[in-house]
């Protein structure tokens, strides 16, 4: 497969994106940033990274991820063609390996020993954690008390993996106060500490470099349907929270203007309620965790809190890349239920044996209707970004699937 | 003569004492009546300039002491207009300037004109914008300029000197020197980075240059005005505040201590 992930995306470099990006942060933590922007983009074009990389990707991976076609899933999706780029199948079970691995050799490049990362889910923290153990670096993962609580066993995954797990108690206890205390933590130790930003959001260069990191998912898809099929696709769909999966496969789509790009937020319990994580649908331009983007805000510009079935949904900002990508009506956000969500993760289970991640079930619920509109004939690539082992716990209490007195040792 | 409230206010302050004292507290902790008695009472205990915090739901740069207390003025109800309500109470009782410490989000909501209109109106003097680098500050520049208000940047240590310079000149009033790497809070020595930031800083500017983080006794504050012209101290006082009005006054006396001319 050719390598074009050095290729320059059509959303530029950064630090803008239109009106959006930038870096909205305090000076103590801007010489850390340029640090990281100046070694990136000598790393992004180094053939020796690339290589190393690459041989990563593949041996330690498990890239290129398949592409699978799910035609008993696709039947209730009005009769287009589904295609699943299956990230879910990476080492650590989502496509958060890829933008950790290459952080963590910049990280070795300006020569720091110790990591940091928030997580929501968990999954970006398992995957920081797993490249801390991999390259031998000191690893504090950030986490919402909210999320160790209902993702914990992704804490214990990262215990195992030899890092320091922190339960975050401030403000919503949630993915926002996760990545606070991270940056708190950055500030202190920025001399010794690299911080692996999980998302394609927060300041310059964290939305660009994880999207070039993420870019390859997109890159992958796109020959492999061309291989399978002939043809692009009609339209790509991904989940949004702050947005990297989504990046991730739009950016090799970017520049064909016949295929229609659609991000899919968490709605919770509708975007027309309080309780929802729809961050482009329903919020307005504004400064958080330091970029402009869309932010879930009230008339004082205090952040809302988000609510979603999804911990890695759960989050009331959105990287810049994708509010420029909204204004500018290259992509579509639509907003999704938690309820959808969780019907179309155990429609996918029943019809072709592949339990997704409650995040990227976003993603195939709207799909679902997305096929409707499109008709019989489109195909539609989705990112399935992660799998749904994690999410277990949750699924099986919403869907009442555990025996009353059953008891697990 | 400067145009600048807080220039002028650090010049006549020298004429007598060692240096100016900023006392910080955040509005509406614990509640917002003594909020504001609390920041009159400040101003008769030896604290020349005061730095309002405006509670902020994502407060990145403070420490555990500080946003214990904005969470507590934010769940007490705070809203961006007892902000300006504040001011105009805490300005009408006392001769101290009254600056404001705000994240930026709160500003860009208000609209960012309108924001410096109406805080010169309730007779603010500026403010002081911990998330806002001189890069991204073009608006808020135009704007405080429109309204005469000053507008407080941070130097951190670890800014070239190239930065330093872009810090100070888009200052007015002061520049915030950032004592030590890391977030608000009280430490038992304040850095020695700070004697050594002070010193690229006059390199570059002429204006007032003040410490802040980590200073809690009137001791660090004597020690900081040595070299430089202003000392901050928050969150000494929000814990002092805790314990009620006598207990801050207290303890601003004892700080105060630090800006009487050896």
């Amino acid at each position: 497969m050719t390598d074009t992930s050095v290729a320059p995306s059509p959303s530029g470099p950064g630090p803008y994106f239109g009106a959006y990006g930038g870096r909205w942060v305090p000076e103590p933590l801007i010489a850390a940033l340029d640090e990281l922007a100046t070694a990136w983009a000598e790393l992004k074009v180094d053939p020796g990274f690339r290589s190393e990389l690459a041989a990563l990707h593949r041996d330690y991976t498990g890239r290129p991820s398949p592409l699978t076609e799910v035609p008993r899933f696709a039947a209730h999706a009005g009769g287009a063609r589904v295609f699943l780029k299956r990230e879910d199948l990476n080492h650590t079970g989502s496509h958060k390996i890829n933008n950790v691995l290459g952080q963590a050799l910049l990280t070795r490049k300006i020569g720091k020993q110790r990591v940091i990362a928030e997580t929501g889910a968990g999954q970006h923290g398992v995957a920081t954690a797993t490249a801390a153990a991999l390259f031998g670096l000191d690893c504090t993962i950030y986490m919402g008390e909210v999320d160790t609580e209902r993702q914990a066993l992704n804490v214990a995954r990262m215990r195992l993996l030899g890092a320091e797990v922190v339960p975050v108690t401030s403000g919503s206890r949630t993915l926002k106060d996760a990545i606070n205390e991270a940056m708190r933590d950055w500030v202190t130790n920025v001399a010794t500490t690299t911080y692996i930003f999980g998302t394609a959001a927060g300041p310059h260069p964290f939305p660009a470099m994880v999207r070039d990191l993420q870019r390859i998912i997109g890159d992958e898809a796109r020959a492999q349907l061309l291989e399978r099929t002939g043809a692009l696709p009609d339209a790509v769909a991904a989940c949004v929270g702050g947005g990297s999966n989504a990046i991730g496969i739009f950016t090799a789509f970017l520049a064909d203007p016949g295929v229609a790009l659609y991000g899919f937020e968490a709605g919770g319990d509708g975007a027309d309620t309080p309780r929802t994580a729809a961050t482009i649908s329903v919020g307005r331009p504004g400064v958080l965790h330091g970029a402009r983007s869309y932010v879930l805000q009230d008339e004082d510009g205090q952040t809302v809190e988000s609510h979603s079935v999804s911990a890695g949904l759960d989050y009331p900002g959105v990287g810049p890349e994708h509010a420029f990508l909204a204004d500018s009506g290259r992509a579509t956000y639509r907003a999704v239920t938690d309820a959808a969500a969780m019907d179309a993760l155990r429609l996918l289970s029943r019809t072709e044996g592949i339990i997704p991640a409650i995040e990227s079930a976003h993603a195939l619920a709207g799909v679902l209707e997305l096929g409707k509109e499109l008709g019989s004939g489109a195909t539609i690539l989705v990112n399935l970004s992660g799998r749904g082992d994690k999410d277990t716990t949750t699924v099986a209490r919403w869907f009442d699937l555990v025996d009353r007195d059953a008891v697990q040792e | 003569m400067s145009t600048s409230v807080l220039e002028r206010r650090f010049a006549s302050v020298k004429a007598t004492r060692a240096g100016t004292l900023v006392g910080y507290l955040p509005i509406g902790y614990p509640d917002l009546a003594t909020s504001i008695e609390a920041a009159i009472t400040l101003t008769q205990h030896g604290v020349d300039v005061l730095e309002l915090g405006l509670p902020y739901s994502d407060p990145v740069i403070d420490g555990p002491t500080i946003q214990a207390a904005t969470t507590i003025a934010l769940e007490q109800g705070f809203r961006l207009k007892h902000a300006f309500e504040a001011v105009r109470e805490i300005s009408r009782a006392s001769d101290a300037a009254v600056l404001c410490m705000t994240y930026y989000n709160p500003v860009l909501s208000y609209g960012v004109e309108r924001f410096a209109t109406d805080l010169a109106a309730a007779g603010g003097a500026g403010l002081i914008t911990p998330d806002l680098v001189p890069e991204e500050a073009g608006e808020w520049i135009a704007a405080s300029d429109a309204a005469g208000l000053d507008r407080v940047f941070l130097a951190a240590p670890t800014s070239p000197d190239e930065r330093l310079r872009a810090a100070a000149e888009a200052s007015r009033g002061f520049t915030y020197v950032v004592s030590t790497m890391g977030i608000t809070g009280a430490r038992s020595d304040v850095d020695s980075a700070a004697r050594s930031l002070v010193g690229r800083l006059r390199a570059v500017t002429d204006r007032p240059l003040a410490v802040g983080i980590g200073i809690s006794t009137g001791a660090q504050v004597a020690e900081v005005l040595t070299y430089a012209d202003g000392a901050i101290v928050g969150s000494r006082l929000v814990t002092a505040l805790g314990e009620g009005l006598a207990s801050l006054a207290d303890v601003a006396d004892g700080l105060a201590e630090g800006t009487r001319r050896p």
